[in-house]
């Protein structure tokens, strides 16, 4: 009697085979279970993943800074005094710290309660028109479905170039029209529109976003009479840095240049997505712990499910345990046919609920891939977590055998072969 | 073979002590075949389990094959039993959902001998009892005589020296129960020691002793039959 005993485990075989009802009504109940938790898990993460990519699309490493006006007064200076960022800050902040990947100065015209600042012809309408560099396509989710996005030439060269919002597109020329070469008039400022774009996602904050021009920092700047004001700035860290660590090098400088005291916490304001993100981690965090205890509650339901049917099953099969036993099987023997028909069951049973369950999550990822769902993305299942749970699933198959296992030998093998 | 002296048995049913077996003696020869008769409650049935290992005694000795069977462990009466005993029973107690080849070979099973060598003498055995061509039939396929045949083969497969029969025709007709008494009758002759349990007076008539049973006492060790 022992594992590699081909008898042994042909005899659990005859077994299960011989009972076929109740072999599957059995392993159904640890199919289901296991097949539930994987799916459950497999959402669980698609969520995550899903609504944290629509956080922002891989920009997570970001934070803005702007200037208000300073809160304590420094070498001479007063409280209250105005701060106005400007492009030697930009070069300050490219040249004195390395571990801003990506430094966009940023001014805006309109937007929020703003008036009509841009017509053509006879249409008009306010929208938000930002002066940016190219690199800002990095930071915000912005998908160009006709022309292209801004480009370091335009930048050089100063042109007047515009990339519109679906939304302006829509509301500036009608049904049909080209869009792509044709001129608006932005503050009485001609633009030659040479893009049109979506925002990744159409949902909250980025409405706006349809609601948006760009055109180039440079010829925003000129344009409209900024000189070399600098509205706010957009940064994002280097891969491995955290943004929080860049931010507060990028405050001590802006400090620094704009003599503001080094402990003024009112003179920048400042905005981080990382904390935000990492505050989403948490929750996620949290919610795949949930996951984790229902999951292994269902589990458990399932082990406890077999066990009581293994329980019944003992008492339909009292006279076969006693006959076994008349013909000389030993307690220790029958108990480890029926831990191991238990765990036989339960394992076949439960390797199957995780391969369907994790063929229903990527068939799901499958179907999803490529559309764009709200807050659902990539649902998978960590491989670590399909071992833990078959580790999980063995250790209540045994236990599920091992309860009516050791009933059944309890049971008087008299009395158990006149239960016929 | 079987040496029984002053057994005592009871069974405690609540607040109820039941004395079914009060000292009994008995000695069965190696090779003999006997009836044990009684009405019921007599203890007839709590003999054949005590002489089948299948349950203890309070009181007494009981020697099997000149050992002595006294407290034994459920494990050491588990091997004792494959060693030396079969089983024939009233309702033929063959696994259901097992083929008759299948249900032979059981006893060889727990005996650790291999598949092939089970299956040949699971075979063999049916061979024997004349069911060689039912070896893939199950049970609830036969008739209640062939099923009985097949719990005779399975009692004989692993030869032991002891076959204990309890009421082996009671589900069967006249005609069938002379055949099965027939094939008890053959295997006795071939050496293994038969005791059938039985309360009807023509399968008492097969054997070669009659042991009389009376409220838990041995009324007659060499009973001769009644008058019909």
């Amino acid at each position: 009697m022992s594992l590699i005993d081909r008898d042994h485990w042909r005899e659990i075989y005859e077994t299960l085979r011989g009972n076929k009802l109740r072999t599957f009504l059995t392993a159904f109940g640890v199919f289901w279970g296991i097949f539930m938790l994987m799916v459950m898990i497999g959402s669980g993460n698609g969520l995550a993943t899903g609504v944290l990519t629509n956080f922002s699309d891989g920009a997570t490493n970001s934070f803005f800074v702007w200037a208000q006006s300073t809160g304590k007064p420094w070498r001479g200076l007063p409280r209250g005094r105005a701060i106005q960022l400007d492009t030697g800050d930009t070069e300050a902040i490219r040249r004195e710290i390395p571990e801003a990947a990506v430094v966009c100065p940023r001014n805006q015209l309109g937007g929020f309660q703003g008036g009509n600042n841009v017509t053509r012809g006879t249409k008009s309408g306010a929208f938000s028109v930002m002066g940016d560099l190219p690199e800002i396509a990095r930071l915000q989710s912005i998908r160009v479905v006709e022309g292209r996005f801004l480009n370091p030439l335009d930048v050089d060269e100063r042109r007047k170039v515009a990339v519109i919002g679906e939304r302006v597109r829509q509301v500036l020329f009608g049904r049909g029209e080209q869009a792509l070469g044709e001129h608006i008039r932005i503050n009485g400022v001609y633009f030659r529109v040479i893009g049109v774009f979506k925002p990744r996602r159409s949902q909250g904050m980025e409405e706006d976003a349809d609601q948006t021009i760009f055109v180039p920092f440079t010829t925003f700047q000129s344009a409209f009479n900024y000189g070399p004001r600098v509205g706010w700035f957009a940064i994002t860290s280097r891969d491995g840095i955290p943004a929080s660590v860049v931010e507060n090098k990028v405050l001590a400088l802006l400090r620094e240049r704009h003599r503001v005291a080094p402990d003024d916490l009112r003179a920048f304001g400042h905005f981080n997505m990382e904390e935000e993100y990492n505050q989403l981690q948490g929750l996620f965090a949290g919610i795949r712990t949930l996951i984790w205890i229902v999951g292994i509650g269902t589990l458990a339901a399932g082990a406890i499910g077999v066990s009581n049917i293994m329980l019944v099953i003992i008492r339909e099969r009292t006279n076969e345990i006693g006959i076994r036993r008349a013909v000389g099987a030993t307690p220790f023997t029958v108990m480890s046919q029926i831990v191991f028909e238990a765990l036989v069951l339960t394992t076949a049973a439960g390797y199957l609920g995780l391969f369907a369950g994790i063929a229903a999550i990527e068939l799901a990822a499958a179907a999803l891939s490529g559309t764009e769902m709200i807050g659902f993305k990539d649902p998978q299942v960590p491989l670590a977590s399909a071992f833990f749970t078959l580790l999980v699933l063995v250790a209540s198959g045994i236990l599920a055998g091992l309860v009516p296992a050791v009933r059944a030998v309890r049971i008087n093998t008299v009395e158990a072969l006149r239960a016929a | 073979m079987v040496s029984l002296e002053k057994i005592d048995k009871s069974y405690v049913t609540g607040s109820h002590r039941l004395h079914v077996l009060k000292a009994v003696d008995l000695e069965i020869e190696s090779g003999e075949m006997a009836a044990v008769m009684g009405a019921s409650g007599s203890g007839k049935s709590t003999l054949m389990n005590i002489l089948g290992l299948l349950d203890n005694y309070d009181g007494g000795s009981y020697r099997l094959d000149g050992q002595l069977m006294r407290d034994l462990s459920e494990t050491r009466a588990a091997v004792l039993r494959r060693q030396l005993i079969g089983f024939v029973f009233q309702s033929f107690n063959l696994i259901p959902f097992k083929t008759a080849a299948e249900n032979v070979a059981l006893p060889l099973y727990y005996q650790g001998l291999g598949r092939r060598r089970r299956q040949a003498a699971a075979l063999e055995y049916l061979e024997r009892v004349g069911l060689r061509d039912w070896a893939t039939h199950r049970p609830s396929e036969m008739s209640g005589g062939q099923q009985q045949r097949v719990a005779i083969a399975r009692a004989l497969v692993a030869r032991p020296k002891l076959l204990l029969a309890d009421e082996p025709t009671g589900a069967l007709d006249s005609e069938t129960s002379h055949e099965i008494m027939e094939l008890l009758q053959q295997v006795n002759r071939e050496g293994v020691t038969v005791l059938v349990v039985t309360h009807e007076r023509d399968v008492a008539a097969m054997t070669r002793r009659v042991i009389r049973l009376k409220d838990g006492r041995v009324e007659d060790a060499h009973a001769r039959l009644p008058d019909a």
